[in-house]
């Protein structure tokens, strides 16, 4: 086994492990949710410990689409484009959670589905730009030209999203604020209590961690699909 | 930048011989405004409804008939290796870039000149505030043409690019059309320029950022 290998395996016991440590903390660590009035408040809002990783690891695999097509765009090694495709593929698939979460949570507080808002419209570019990047690497066969071409559309890509969050923040907003200042429609709630923000925090941990160990195992195939597909033209 | 405006001048020049796809442009989005004027003939009769409508509608006649431009843009220099002739003048490659862009939105201009007075007929609609409106059109085309045609230089070697080119430019104008879309509204409901500041803020910022990062990267879409 090579050294490559072992570490794949061990990061990938030590996400299993946080994975869940973070649920249990979901199930059996947070205190019952208690409203202004003390009214017990529903479970709905533990779905929010997974929506907001989820979203922060979705934003850090496309800045890492980003990064690294800047890289190899500037030195033209393979591997940069290696890890865009992998953390391209990755981060679409979070981004598609972050909607399916955003909306289970959004039916059970708001009682809709979809509401035409701010984040949630800007999520939803971003999963469409990611996905067109996808589709766009499908549309190419030459893999030196396809990762030219993929590394200008995930820069520029990336360079929409604030744009778009920005013009739909044109509009209303209901989406809470969780941190910072609101720059529009109501001041922003808070997470108060040290066992909220720590399983906030070991779910954070415990999705980024996930990430990473995808994107090994993404790399890695990325690899051998590379190494196949040289057997296959020396074959020819 | 003066070269740039050479190859604008040859591919108006070429354009306006043969006006293939200026014609294809205008007859394009003259179809689409009649059908939306069908599709929504009730909403259209009731003056108050129509205003609802109306700006979307005008921007994705716009979107559609200018991805049709786009398209084109680069794939007609595929035939008789017109894209090699290119590569091969003695100028940057994002000149290049600059010459497209600038046809681009002027093709585009020549068909949204004929597209408003159709659309002011069809949908029963007077249009006021002549000047804000042409300044919002004017920045929402710029900042449609300048990623319009950067895409379409991205895709011209692929196999599906008539199917490609829409596909991975709606995601990316997002940030045009819905500015673009509450600014025409503001203005068609009798809004001064003063009312759209901060959409035309934005418009400006999208052109601006998005013009100097295709610039910048231009010259690796056309390496080879």
């Amino acid at each position: 086994m090579s050294d490559g290998q072992r570490n794949t395996r061990i990061l990938s016991i030590v996400t299993g492990v946080a994975m869940l440590v973070a649920m249990g903390m979901l199930f059996f660590y947070l205190p019952q949710m208690k409203g202004e009035s003390g009214q017990l408040l529903d479970n709905s809002f533990n779905i929010f410990y997974f929506h907001l990783p989820i979203a922060l690891v979705a934003y850090l695999a496309f800045t890492v689409v980003f990064l690294s097509s800047a890289q190899f765009l500037r030195s033209g090694e393979h591997r940069w484009d290696v890890l865009s495709a992998s953390s391209a593929q990755i981060g679409v698939i979070f981004a598609f959670l972050v909607l399916i979460t955003g909306s289970i949570w959004a039916n059970a507080t708001w009682g809709w589905y979809w509401i035409w808002e701010p984040r949630l419209t800007t999520s939803l570019a971003l999963f469409l730009v990611y996905l067109a990047y996808l589709l766009m690497r499908q549309a190419v066969d030459e893999p030196e030209a396809r990762a030219r071409l993929s590394a200008v559309f995930g820069i520029v890509g990336f360079l929409s999203v604030p744009l778009s969050f920005l013009s739909i923040r044109l509009w209303r907003s209901a989406h809470p604020l969780m941190f910072g200042d609101a720059t529009y429609g109501g001041a922003g709630g808070g997470l108060e209590g040290t066992s909220l923000q720590l399983t906030l925090v070991m779910n954070f941990i415990a999705f980024v961690l996930l990430y990473a160990t995808l994107l090994m195992y993404r790399v890695h195939n990325e690899q051998i699909q590379e190494k196949i597909n040289t057997k296959k033209r020396s074959m020819e | 930048m003066i070269s740039g405006l050479h190859i604008a001048a040859k591919d108006l020049r070429e354009e306006m011989r043969t006006k293939q796809m200026l014609n294809s442009m205008i007859v394009f989005s003259l179809l689409v405004i009649v059908i939306f004027s069908i599709a929504f003939e009730d909403i259209i009769s009731s003056s108050n409804m129509v205003s609802m409508i109306a700006p979307g509608a005008l921007w994705i006649t716009f979107i559609f008939a200018g991805s049709l431009g786009l398209s084109r843009s680069f794939a007609a220099e595929l035939e008789n290796g017109c894209l090699e002739g290119l590569k091969l003048c003695p100028v940057e490659r994002s000149e290049i870039y600059i010459g497209k862009v600038i046809a681009g939105i002027v093709l585009m201009f020549f068909v949204e000149l004929v597209t408003v007075p159709i659309f002011s007929v069809l949908f029963n609609y007077p249009i006021d505030g002549l000047f804000s409106l042409m300044v919002i059109i004017v920045l929402g085309t710029i900042g449609f043409v300048v990623v319009g045609t950067l895409l379409s230089a991205l895709t011209v070697n692929t196999r599906t690019r008539e199917v490609l080119l829409p596909v991975l430019l709606l995601p990316l104008v997002i940030p045009v059309i819905i500015p673009s879309v509450l600014a025409t509204a503001r203005v068609l409901t009798g809004g001064g320029i003063v009312d759209v500041l901060q959409e035309i803020r934005l418009l400006v910022v999208y052109d601006v950022v998005f013009f100097i990062v295709a610039y910048l990267v231009f010259e690796h879409i056309l390496q080879d």
